[in-house]
């Protein structure tokens, strides 16, 4: 009975699954806090659309350990991040910083719509011009009693 | 100027197929990821060996232009690639060296025993830091290091003949020349 409780309790208590076991965990809960926002950060290089944060791979928990022990060794959080790009690159952070290389992937959707934007701008305003141009001459008088005259027709 | 406006869709169009196909182009795995170390120092190491010979150390390889391949007892792309290893070692004298990646010894030592040993020596990386160091994400990767210990290229997953013909021997030549 007692285990089926402890069982019971695990279940509606635990916390959701989480890649991160519990030998993992700092003991210091900040610097656990500070280690999780980094590594949600960061990605797993073997699933590559996962963060080690999320990944059960193998090398993400390596990641996740080397991670820590840094932050044990009294890195900042940029230095710790710095750690892992001078080895894997910017390909590692799930979230690209904004340089030149990377201009085109954020600005360029805003570029984009711009651009997009300004083309329709400009077709719509040269469409609605077409629609009534101002050299059109007025309708002579025998025009207009032929045109009064069919809509008299069609009102019949 | 009319015309040229309504060719630029088509033109547009093209660009795209071109990108496409050079995503699509063989032998483009989109998941290699580029070095983030190379024309770097290679990351300091000094390993314990896998037969009991002195340690495997970056300093003890300096001064000639070495192949340096992580592999594993339970990779199986490394066993795929250990045939170019053993050629590369036995006519091509290219000096090699192994790390022995997050594994058992004496697994290393047995598959060694049964396939035949390429290595000029073998350093054991039980928990995978050098790995790491070296920014390995999946063995086997080969990196050639220049003799001032610099990495010059890095080769994911199993050596190919043609990725030998075209890339690493050439490369090893004009390393070996300078």
């Amino acid at each position: 009975m007692r285990s089926v409780l402890a069982l019971l309790a695990a279940l509606l208590l635990g916390a959701p699954a989480l890649a991160v076991t519990p030998q993992e965990r700092l003991a210091d809960p900040a610097l656990e806090a500070r280690a999780r926002a980094i590594s949600q950060n960061l990605r797993c290089l073997v699933c590559q659309n996962e963060s080690i944060d999320e990944s059960d791979a193998d090398l993400a928990h390596d990641i996740r350990v080397l991670l820590r022990q840094r932050m044990l060794a009294g890195d900042t959080d940029a230095q710790a991040v710095q750690y892992m790009v001078a080895r894997y690159g910017q390909f590692v952070l799930l979230r690209p910083p904004v340089e030149p290389a990377t201009w085109v992937l954020w600005y360029g959707p805003g570029a984009l719509l711009l651009v997009a934007g300004l083309g329709t701008v400009i077709w719509l305003r040269r469409r609605s011009g077409m629609g009534a141009p101002a050299s059109v001459p007025p309708l002579t008088d025998v025009e207009r009693q032929r045109l009064d005259a069919m809509l008299r027709e069609t009102e019949r | 100027m009319r015309k040229v406006v309504y060719l630029l869709p088509l033109l547009a169009f093209f660009v795209l197929v071109a990108w496409f196909a050079l995503a699509l182009r063989p032998n483009y795995d989109p998941q290699t990821l580029p070095s983030a170390m190379i024309d770097q120092p290679a990351p300091a190491f000094d390993l314990g060996s896998l037969n009991g010979g002195p340690d495997l150390s970056l300093d003890g390889l300096k001064g000639q232009v070495v192949l340096v391949n992580f592999f594993a007892s339970w990779c199986a792309p490394c066993r795929v690639e250990h045939p170019i290893l053993m050629r590369l070692a036995a006519e091509e004298h290219v000096a090699l060296y192994g790390i022995d990646y997050k594994d058992r010894p004496e697994d290393a030592r047995r598959i060694l025993a049964q396939l035949g040993d390429p290595y000029r020596a073998i350093g054991l990386d039980p928990d995978g830091i050098t790995g790491i160091n070296f920014g390995v994400y999946g063995v086997p990767e080969t990196y050639v290091i220049d003799k001032t210990g610099q990495i010059r290229k890095r080769f994911v997953g199993p050596l190919t003949e043609s990725a030998l013909q075209q890339e690493l021997l050439p490369l090893l030549k004009k390393l070996n020349a300078s």
